[in-house]
């Protein structure tokens, strides 16, 4: 059994309204082992990424607020820390790469500066120590001219290369979990496939554990072992990479397998599924997904299900009444 | 084959970057040397990434952009030339559906005065007879007709596309240009939305002009395509000839880079090295010479022109036999 690094359990985030609080993320428990990727996929607005900022600890700053849970690495509970000790965390122990590089790099300071800062925060490192490290690091991201990099200021520097620093910062510090949010939902995917090609090579390397937050189903299939379906803020499925695919379970894991293109496939018209995510603060009774369900039951609409172990498996779950006749529904389908 | 419903003919235009009264001009080549027809009926579709001059070649057929040089015809006249005067009557063949639904629409005005805006302008339709199209247009593209009264920002996303899409249909267009018209929407939502698009195709015999950057859904829902890169085309085939039997390396690098929902699927991938270069400085010779796996001395120095392949597929490669 490989090491656990990470272990979140029943995560609950609320963030505040005027009047009343919405819950972004209920419930949600999972693990990374050392060396392993962790797909996250679901839909805008499902909690992926509050999920991935309460496992940070990067709430503060909104109205949102982990009200319930423990977030573990390597053993330690996150929640507990203080600011400070957070900050010691960050960084070194884990680190974040963010959907959109431009954004996320300060485009007032130069690259130097901005991948030394989180080296000489958390080393006790000379200058030119942390300069040499800056430049290793970027060098081993595949920069092709790390002195010119380090001396450019972000805007100076393409979506690709702005992407390739952004990893390289949080990389630095040798962390062991990465969390990537939609890390290349903004390239190219001539890009992208330099990219992921990249991170998939330095968890070979360091045997770090990466969260992969994704919308896309294609990035799931080759980056990940494992996979999280998450929806209005709950995990409906899980199951290892492979099973998902060839046999996917819940009606909506079914669906949005199927709602997606597929190069090669000659298919006309796509099997969508009708209506849209609810409302977070306008959440139906029971099962969230029952209103877009075509095998809701009564019961489905009333009491909603919990996430449990398929009978027989120990590696998938599913939180659905119904499991048995959507299976068969989707076989003869 | 009958006439061709948009022909591009050698269309360039380039955008100058820096205004310094002293300093030597640049420009931006956004689009260089750009041909291909449209048939009425169709759906043709151009895929690039970020850069490559796809949408501003959707610009230049509804005449929003003037070509520096090169020809649009439309519908069998030149409009490249068209002052905004004699355009205005064309303005009703040739409707966009946008990528952003919420920026395309004014958040101040009802639904269903946006959707019968165009009717306004190039009818005229008594205001009664307005209110009864958007009603029917509404059903049409699966919103209810109740929703009219509702302003933008009670909708999501897909809706919000869906009133784009009726807002194009209400003038009968001949063209739609539809610009990414599913990248800024979820997955099971982009689905609905392109089976709405192919099923108009069918009722109302429409031609699309699909600019994506997203080769499986361009897969789905077009007849012929065209691959450009840094502003120009470099392949045009028909669908399942493109995805069967690319000829242009960067087409068979781009096809390979498309991450397939499939973890049993075999990967053989042709990771390009190194980034787009900038259109303000494209390379001599071949567009593509600075990234291609297979370059030689040749395409260092000489630019490629179409060659025929097959039928109906052009290449713009040397060594387009060879691949």
């Amino acid at each position: 059994m490989a090491e656990k690094l990470l272990e979140v359990k029943n995560l609950r985030t609320e963030f505040k309204r005027e009047k009343s609080t919405v819950t972004a993320v209920n419930d949600v428990s999972f693990s990374i082992d050392k060396g392993e990727v962790l797909g996250l996929v679901g839909e805008s607005g499902c909690g992926k990424s509050v999920t991935s900022l309460s496992i940070m600890g990067l709430l503060l700053d909104t109205s949102g607020k982990v009200t319930n849970g423990e977030v573990l690495l390597d053993g330690q509970d996150l929640l507990k820390l203080s600011k400070k000790e957070m900050r010691s965390i960050r960084g070194r122990k884990m680190s974040m790469i963010f959907q959109n590089p431009m954004s996320s790099l300060n485009p007032c300071m130069r690259v130097e500066r901005q991948i030394t800062e989180a080296i000489l925060l958390h080393n006790k490192f000379s200058k030119e120590q942390a300069h040499k490290r800056a430049y290793d690091v970027l060098k081993s991201v595949g920069i092709p001219d790390p002195d010119t990099t380090l001396r450019s200021y972000p805007h100076q520097l393409s979506g690709g290369m702005s992407q390739r620093v952004m990893i390289a910062m949080a990389l630095s510090c040798e962390p062991d979990l990465m969390i990537a949010d939609e890390p290349t939902t903004a390239l190219d995917v001539t890009i992208q496939a330099q990219i992921l090609e990249l991170m998939l090579q330095i968890k070979e390397e360091r045997n770090s554990g990466i969260l992969l937050i994704t919308h896309d189903l294609g990035v799931v299939a080759e980056m990940c072992s494992r996979v999280i379906v998450m929806y209005a803020g709950r995990i409906v499925e899980e199951a290892p990479v492979k099973e998902l695919f060839a046999d996917p379970i819940h009606p909506y894991t079914n669906g949005l397998i199927a709602s997606v293109p597929k190069i090669g496939s000659g298919v006309k018209k796509l099997p969508a599924i009708p209506g849209s995510v609810p409302d977070l603060s306008v959440m139906p009774k029971g099962c969230k997904f029952a209103p877009r369900c075509k095998y809701a039951t009564e019961k489905c609409r009333q009491e909603e299900p919990k996430l449990q172990y398929l009978p027989g498996s120990t590696t998938r779950k599913i939180r659905c009444h119904v499991f048995n006749r959507a299976k068969e529904g989707g076989e003869q389908a | 084959m009958s006439k061709p419903l948009v022909s591009v003919k050698h269309a360039v235009k380039t955008f100058q970057v820096n205004k310094g009264m002293f300093s030597e001009k640049k420009y931006v080549h956004a689009v260089n040397d750009v041909s291909f027809d449209i048939q009425a009926g169709e759906t043709f579709s151009l895929v690039g990434e970020s850069g490559c001059g796809k949408s501003t070649t959707g610009r230049l057929i509804n005449h929003i952009l003037v070509p520096d040089s090169g020809e649009v015809w439309f519908d069998g006249t030149d409009i490249s030339k068209y002052n905004e005067k004699q355009m205005r009557p064309l303005r009703k063949d040739i409707q966009m559906i946008f990528q952003d639904p919420y920026g395309a629409l004014n958040p101040r005005i009802k639904i269903q005065d946006q959707i019968a805006e165009p009717l306004l302008i190039h009818t005229n339709m008594s205001a009664g007879e307005r209110l009864k199209k958007v009603h029917e247009l509404l059903g049409v593209v699966g919103l209810n007709p109740m929703h009219g009264e509702r302003y933008p920002h009670e909708f999501s996303g897909g809706q919000l596309q869906r009133v784009g899409i009726a807002r194009a249909l209400t003038v009968n267009p001949k063209l739609i240009i539809a610009d990414e018209p599913v990248s800024a929407l979820d997955v099971s939502i982009q689905a609905q939305v392109l089976n709405l698009m192919q099923d108009l195709q069918e009722e109302y015999n429409l031609t699309y002009l699909f600019i994506s950057h997203d080769l499986s859904v361009v897969e789905m829902i077009s007849d012929r395509i065209g691959v450009m890169y840094l502003g120009t085309i470099v392949e045009t085939a028909p669908k399942a000839e493109l995805y069967q039997n690319p000829r242009h390396p960067y087409t068979q690098a781009l096809l390979s880079a498309v991450p397939i929902p499939d973890p049993t699927h075999e990967k053989n991938r042709i990771t390009l090295k190194g980034d787009l270069p900038s259109p303000v400085n494209p390379p001599k010779g071949c567009l593509f010479h600075t990234r291609c796996p297979h370059c030689t001395d040749k395409c260092k120095a000489e630019r490629p022109e179409f060659r025929t392949v097959g039928k109906d597929h052009v290449v713009k490669c040397h060594y387009a036999e060879k691949f």
